[in-house]
């Protein structure tokens, strides 16, 4: 039912007319240096394309890369922060594959269902919609200055904080609530994902004062603590963004920023976005409405 | 003089953070950093760019790419106008000496102190955008006084230092003043009114 034409976040099979499969796989290298923080922060971010598409998920299998001669302990730590991660979102962990490697990598692979009339699509957004991010954004930025030692340690645990919690618990919200399009924001930065989102059909304004971010994010960003990632996302949306004079490049970066298991982004009707966000501040992120869906302009997103 | 960096083989944000670092140690000639791929090649052009610093890239081959930063005696001027005149676009910083002496107790040490508090100003990594002094703080700008290298010292890195005119005439010490110039009771409150921070020892 959802394949490759959208670049969506999982692949939907329909079983009956009432169920579907929903699948997923993501894994990566460590971005922390506690392995089982990194395994709770790789499953948080292999199940989040579960809840991006409005499932549950079900079960879930192991990814692992790991040097043969390095201590097993560090493994055994990455698998319980991983386990406990999958046990939170209430699905079962039922195996995995792991293969000798020079370095260690993690992730899984997950199955999730849902009722095949109630999927979200990362498109479908209208004109009249605003847009909600459920996670701060920036920690990419805060992993890259932490890698040179650049990093303080309250941005760090605050990256860590947002990295590692579910995105369970802003799915569950906008279950309440009429959801026209959703996705997560993860390696193409927010700015990547919301491209996808409007896909060509109409326009987005982005409020860069309204962006909720990891306040040292910025900092960071002006000292050019910055990833080749995010470099090469603003090479591919080049032609799709105008980012108004007066924004500040440090905004610019966070905007342009690979995440790692990030918020959802979420298009709902104007109407419902006040109640949303007061459901949403209640589960301790920032988050915030970050911006609305106009008919289609010349740009497709404008920045201001 | 010529320096190169070569940062081949090395993953951002590091090309950039080797490149800052050669910067500071040079007073003047050019910088060439050589980097492997085109993004980190783009990512110190957004850096020379930020930082309006003169520069030109140069593609030898695909995994060869130049930027050649251009460094003058103003490329460091610059660097350091730019840190001191971004936060104060967003905000002026006033410092307030209303005594020669700091805080209240045995003057001596108040003395001791305050020579101590200005020179921690001539050490801040922002300096102050206004000094101003008024009653027996003038005693500081004059003639013989101990914090008076201090505040010159502070006066040649563009903060301005303003003595009240009403007090030098009541201590007589028109002519003593050596540092900053005269002032009134309108720009000493106006200053206040203006200023984003207000700092007294």
């Amino acid at each position: 039912m959802v394949g490759f034409d959208h670049s969506d976040d999982a692949a939907v099979y329909r079983l009956t007319d009432d169920l579907a499969i929903v699948q997923t796989l993501d894994f990566f290298p460590p971005m922390v240096d506690d392995p089982y923080t990194f395994g709770q922060i790789a499953a948080a971010n292999a199940l989040s394309d579960i809840w991006a598409m409005g499932a549950v998920p079900k079960t879930a299998l192991n990814i692992v890369c790991f040097p043969e001669k390095m201590n097993i302990e560090v493994l055994s730590q990455v698998l319980q922060g991983g386990s406990e991660k999958v046990m939170e979102a209430g699905a079962v962990l039922a195996g995995g594959h792991s293969i000798d490697d020079v370095d260690v990598k993690y992730g899984l692979s997950v199955t999730g269902i849902i009722d095949p009339r109630k999927i979200y699509t990362n498109v479908g957004s209208k004109p009249g919609d605003v847009l909600i991010l459920t996670k701060p954004l920036g920690v990419g930025i805060v992993c890259c200055a932490h890698r040179v030692g650049e990093a303080s340690k309250g941005a760090m645990e605050q990256a860590i904080k947002s990295m590692a919690t579910l995105n369970k618990y802003a799915a569950e919200v906008m279950q309440k609530y009429p959801v026209h399009a959703c996705t997560d924001v993860t390696g193409f930065g927010f700015l990547g994902h919301l491209h996808e989102m409007l896909h060509g059909e109409s326009s987005a304004l982005v409020y860069s004062s309204e962006i909720p971010h990891i306040p040292e994010a910025l900092h960071y960003a002006e000292e050019f603590l910055i990833t080749g990632a995010a470099q090469r996302n603003r090479n591919f949306l080049e032609g799709f963004v105008h980012i108004e004079p007066g924004v500040p490049f440090g905004i610019e970066e966070v905007l342009f920023d690979p995440q790692t298991s990030g918020g959802l982004l979420v298009s709902v009707p104007k109407e419902v976005a006040k109640q949303v966000l007061i459901e949403l501040e209640t589960l301790g992120l920032p988050c915030g409405i970050v911006g609305e869906i106009i008919e289609w302009e010349a740009k497709e997103i404008m920045i201001r | 003089m010529k320096k190169t960096v070569d940062a081949t083989g090395l993953a951002c944000p590091l090309p950039v953070i080797e490149t800052r670092k050669a910067l500071k140690e040079m007073s003047a000639g050019v910088l060439e950093v050589i980097v492997d791929n085109v993004v980190s090649l783009q990512n110190l052009e957004k850096m020379a760019k930020q930082m309006d610093l003169i520069h030109r890239l140069e593609t030898t081959s695909d995994d060869q790419h130049s930027i050649y930063i251009t460094v003058d005696e103003t490329t460091g001027e610059a660097q350091d106008t730019e840190r001191q005149e971004s936060p104060a676009s967003a905000g002026t910083t006033v410092v307030v000496l209303s005594s020669d002496t700091m805080g209240s107790g045995d003057d001596k040490l108040g003395r001791v102190l305050m020579k101590g508090f200005v020179y921690a100003l001539t050490e801040l990594d922002r300096l102050p955008d206004r000094v101003l002094l008024y009653n027996s703080a003038v005693r500081l700008s004059v003639q013989g006084s101990d914090s008076l290298a201090d505040l010159q010292k502070l006066a040649e890195q563009g903060v301005e230092i303003l003595n009240c005119g009403t007090c030098l005439n009541f201590y007589n010490l028109g002519e003593e003043l050596r540092v900053g110039s005269v002032t009134n009771m309108y720009e000493i409150v106006q200053s206040q009114m203006e200023a984003t921070s207000i700092i007294r020892p």
